[in-house]
């Protein structure tokens, strides 16, 4: 497997470092030009770690993956036993397929039994019935609008954005007007040293126009955050890790823990990849995010649901 | 709404006697007659690979126009202004709707607002 060259730029520095198995290790040092190798012991002598998964898709039944609740299950597994016990969970949205109540069920039934608090955001396969009214009813007690909040943990400012509601012909992803503001608002008070960790499901920055993979107004969003020395923006929604780094910022997608999709510039659409058969795992997968203290850094560590 | 099988083959078979006119035009339209008698005119559209197709369709006033999704992933059907907008269509799934005036109605998914088409009813 080839790992991405990624030039570093002048402001922030990232390398790909080495590759265990199929995950891929890697540091940021938002802001400091240096870099050094994570290996799993040392993530885990972090202040704190938490695990991100994207795109359960409960409820799809296609011959790409008939068990989606299976290979949830497995994610949850992985990460659950995790050598440094996550401090809590981020779903990024698509927890269903469908939306229904059922699915519904089965994602707070599956979440419930990590033992671990975790946070969502909707993907636009969760509010497909009245207005997302079945998602926020779940998951929206403690946020405002379409289920938009931030919260606090360890020093590190966690942002929760909303961008798969309402969507226009424009092709993309959108926050809208009321959300921007709030961003606005929320990040005020914060001091420039704040780590801010932004997490929504459709991508922030553009991905594959063509394909919808961005959000219209996500560079609004960014520009509330510049002010920061180390963001990190996870997403979903693409079924595929893909980083980027530009300026203090990282941008970092997650695998799907429910079927890959195709690659912009080479599949012909955005829809659901068949894999050759026993492969599956290895397009599937989690994420776990450790902030580092000594130097800001957040370390982030994909994992394929075949380790 | 589901469209059953006999009448895509009775629309395939009105489909030969259409003007050259549509045909030349690339239009899948139908003409089909229902059990009361009274004629009226369909055209459908499917949705694959993320795309609706045909992507433009030309029908006469009074057609109701279905959507049949043939992907593994839902879509939806969302006119953009704003008159009528299908719940989230699963494989195989329809929507239908009339169109009675003449004009050009644009239409997205509302899933994934990339993928857009239009009616033009003339």
């Amino acid at each position: 497997m080839n790992v991405n060259a990624m030039a570093p730029d002048r402001r922030g520095f990232l390398k790909c470092m080495s590759w265990a198995g199929s995950a891929m290790l890697w540091t940021v040092a938002a802001g400091v030009p240096r870099s050094r190798l994570i290996t799993e012991a040392e993530a885990a002598g972090g202040d704190f770690t938490f695990a991100q998964v994207s795109d359960s898709h409960i409820g799809f039944d296609k011959p790409v993956n008939t068990n989606v609740t299976a290979t949830f299950q497995d994610a949850l597994r992985q990460v659950a036993m995790a050598p440094a016990r996550p401090a809590f969970l981020i779903h990024t949205g698509d927890l269903t397929h469908l939306s229904k109540p059922g699915e519904f069920d089965t994602v707070s039934q599956l979440l419930g039994g990590t033992g671990l608090r975790s946070f969502t955001v909707p993907g636009e396969h969760d509010v497909l019935e009245e207005n997302g009214r079945s998602y926020l009813n779940r998951y929206g007690k403690e946020t405002r609008g379409d289920g938009w909040y931030s919260f606090d943990v360890g020093g590190v400012h966690f942002i929760g954005l909303v961008n798969v509601v309402n969507l226009q012909g424009g092709g993309l992803g959108n926050l809208g007007n009321e959300q921007l503001e709030w961003l606005e608002r929320d990040v005020a008070h914060l001091g420039a040293s704040t780590p801010i960790v932004v997490f929504a499901h459709i991508p922030l920055w553009m991905v594959a126009e063509d394909w919808g993979w961005g959000t219209a107004d996500g560079a609004r969003a960014l520009s509330y955050l510049k002010r920061f020395g180390s963001v990190t923006v996870l997403n979903g929604h693409i079924h595929q890790v893909m980083q980027k780094v530009e300026g203090q910022v990282t941008f970092h997608t997650a695998r799907s823990t429910a079927f890959p999709q195709g690659t912009p510039g080479q599949a012909k659409g955005p829809g659901p990849v068949a894999v050759p058969p026993g492969a599956l795992k290895a397009y599937l997968g989690t994420t776990r995010v450790t902030l580092v203290r000594s130097d800001a850094a957040l370390a982030i560590v994909d994992h394929t649901l075949a380790e | 709404m589901i469209i059953p099988d006999r009448l895509s083959r009775m629309g395939r078979r009105a489909l030969l006697s259409m003007s050259l006119k549509a045909m030349l035009s690339g239009s899948a339209i139908w003409i089909a007659c229902h059990g009361s008698g009274r004629s009226s005119a369909a055209a459908r559209i499917t949705i694959d690979n993320f795309a609706f197709s045909p992507a433009m369709v030309t029908v006469a006033p009074g057609t109701e126009v279905t959507w049949r999704n043939d992907d593994d992933i839902p879509h939806s059907i969302v006119l953009t202004d704003g008159s009528d907008r299908s719940k989230a269509l699963d494989t195989n799934d329809t929507f239908s709707h009339r169109f009675d005036k003449p004009g050009q109605y644009a239409y997205i998914c509302g899933l994934h607002p990339h993928m857009h088409g239009d009616i033009v009813v003339r």
